[in-house]
């Protein structure tokens, strides 16, 4: 196995004011070239947090407490403004769940995927026109040239998130991080999209972090998977393991609260009131030993 | 077998494409409902499944017309309201409840929970009393699972979940004798899904609803309706028990539906199939 070349180490951030637990819990996650990792979780858990923390796109009010953010090797945290954003832009790209508001509705999908090619590559005019046509066939786009002319609105929600794909994929990036990109869509498009992504990591040999809700989603497209519940990692296991033994009573609660239609008889359960209390007893603890190990070792307000 | 509750007879409704009015002038309009025909037996809950731009929910608007039909039937308990007058609509109106996708933008962010579940009460005559309202209130909230103090609350003060519930207090308040549920847990994390989707399988027995659960998930679906109709371009491709459609689907579509469906468990496969 590669180095990875996403490595979030230890990673903890918390509101600037107030006091609140903090939003992510010493989260390590490490994804290598080629490999799809997924990060699941209910809503609030802090999934779209770590993809914010990735691209150094905190919200203000958030400060990151310790740990690292390294791609290939370079800490985030530790460049200038200028340099990270220069670091991320060349070597990672998003995925976003929502086509329609990604793109400028205003603009032809030319010149939103040129001006990128520019930006980044610094390819410009028929060099620029070419690569982006070339990108656009190579999400099996049919008819590149009428999309090329469309505006965002004229074109499906599928379509939307194709041309989406093709343009995270310009510069070709070392990773990808897709942050539900099939959740608005529908299942037949979903697999067509997830089949189109899983293709598309797999030739370029990108690491991918796949953010999703849907543990069926993760069983088809990632490797391995990191569940997280309150800004905690919970399970990080291979997905194999997940499905034939989960480890953490939650990642059981999820599976039992997913209905399944090849499975009528079983009956649905809601997450237990025993699962969430033994999941506050078990991040308090952890916050406790946090707190006692930063302050032995000296370190600021806990 | 007790008579159809709704008789659904070549529905055909069309909408203006407003992409596509000209400045000056009326928008041409879109056929959606392409001539559907079903029934719902009383007592009973049918699952109406697609993709979006089926038409599946044009179609619940129109049963409990919030949208007028162009041409066809629609049969409430034996009389025809597919072009009833709103005034005629008015005492039906009780018994056509619909409990909405998105319990953020369905509850008015101004009035409490208890003026929420309370006014359709005092409106329809459920209630003869303000007093008699507030213990209607009480029931309906008690029947969902939620404390009566929930009455003083304000929506922004619920979770989702919680606002999901109140949706459906609002429904059964008024011992409607038909809801339609409208994609009403597909914005839910699986927890509260399941919880909702629990309520919602214990109330129809206890209450003997008749039910139309519009859901884009198969898997909800199986789980509470006892008959499904697959909808596909305004029209309907295929309808039958759940069981059999389940496990012996027909149409290409369905099967293709089914074949979509990311399930949570290992299949190297799926992916190229």
């Amino acid at each position: 196995m590669s180095a990875p070349f996403l490595e979030i180490d230890r990673l903890s951030v918390r509101l600037r004011r107030g006091g609140a637990g903090r939003l992510l819990r010493q989260v390590s996650i490490a994804v290598a070239p080629g490999e799809v990792h997924g990060l699941v979780g209910e809503s609030g858990a802090g999934k779209s947090m770590i993809g914010r923390a990735i691209f150094g796109i905190l919200p203000r009010a958030v400060e990151v407490i310790e740990g690292a953010v390294r791609l290939g090797g370079t800490d985030l945290f530790a460049l200038s403004d200028r340099r990270r954003r220069r670091l991320v832009g060349v070597t990672a790209s998003l995925i976003p769940q929502d086509p329609l508001t990604a793109l400028n509705p205003s603009k032809r999908i030319e010149v939103q995927m040129t001006d990128r090619l520019t930006k980044i590559l610094g390819l410009t005019g028929a060099a620029a026109r070419a690569r982006a046509l070339g990108l656009l066939e190579e999400v099996h786009i049919q008819d590149p040239a009428r999309v090329f002319r469309s505006y965002p609105h004229e074109l499906s929600g599928g379509m939307r998130q194709r041309v989406l794909i093709a343009s995270a994929f310009a510069a070709e990036p070392r990773l990808i991080v897709a942050d539900e990109p099939t959740t608005a869509l529908d299942v037949t498009v979903q697999k067509q999209i997830l089949k189109l992504i899983a293709e598309m990591q797999r030739r370029h040999g990108t690491a991918l972090l796949f953010v999703t809700h849907n543990l069926g989603v993760v069983a088809k497209i990632c490797q391995r998977v990191s569940v997280l519940y309150a800004g905690k990692i919970v399970e990080q296991t291979d997905v194999a393991t997940l499905f034939a033994a989960p480890a953490h009573a939650y990642t059981r609660a999820l599976m039992a609260a997913t209905p399944r239609y090849d499975r009528p008889d079983e009956s649905l359960a809601p997450v237990r009131p025993e699962v969430i209390e033994a999941l506050a007893r078990e991040i308090a603890a952890s916050d406790a030993d946090w707190r006692e190990a930063r302050l032995a070792r000296g370190e600021g307000r806990a | 077998m007790s008579p159809p509750l709704f008789k659904i007879e070549n529905l055909r409704l069309s909408l203006p494409d407003m992409t596509r009015k000209p400045l000056f002038g009326a928008a041409p309009r879109i056929e959606i409902l392409k001539g559907v025909s079903f029934d719902i037996a009383a007592g009973s809950t049918i699952g109406i499944v697609g993709e979006s731009g089926s038409g599946k929910s044009t179609l619940g608007r129109a049963m409990v017309r919030l949208y007028e039909p162009d041409s066809g039937a629609v049969r409430f308990d034996g009389v025809d309201i597919a072009h009833l007058a709103e005034t005629a609509l008015r005492p039906l109106r009780r018994d056509l409840q619909v409990i909405f996708q998105d319990p953020y933008s369905s509850l008015n962010p101004r009035k409490s929970i208890g003026a929420i579940i309370g006014a359709p009460l005092l409106f329809h005559r459920v209630a003869a009393s303000a007093g008699e309202a507030r213990e209607r209130v009480a029931a309906a909230l008690d029947a969902v699972g939620l404390p009566a103090a929930f009455a003083s609350r304000y929506p922004h003060e619920l979770s989702g979940g919680q606002r999901q519930r109140i949706g459906i207090a609002r429904a059964i308040a008024l011992s409607p004798r038909f809801v339609l549920a409208d994609e009403i847990v597909s914005g839910l994390d699986v927890s509260s899904q399941a919880q909702i989707l629990d309520l919602l399988g214990r109330l129809k027995d206890e209450l003997k609803l008749t039910l139309a659960f519009i859901s884009h998930d198969l898997s909800v679906v199986r789980r509470l309706c006892g008959r499904v109709i697959v909808m596909r371009g305004g029209e309907i491709v295929e309808n039958r028990e759940t069981a059999a459609l389940f496990e012996a689907p027909q149409h290409p579509y369905t099967r293709q539906l089914l074949a979509a469906i990311p399930l949570p468990e290992i299949d190297p496969g799926w992916l190229e199939s």
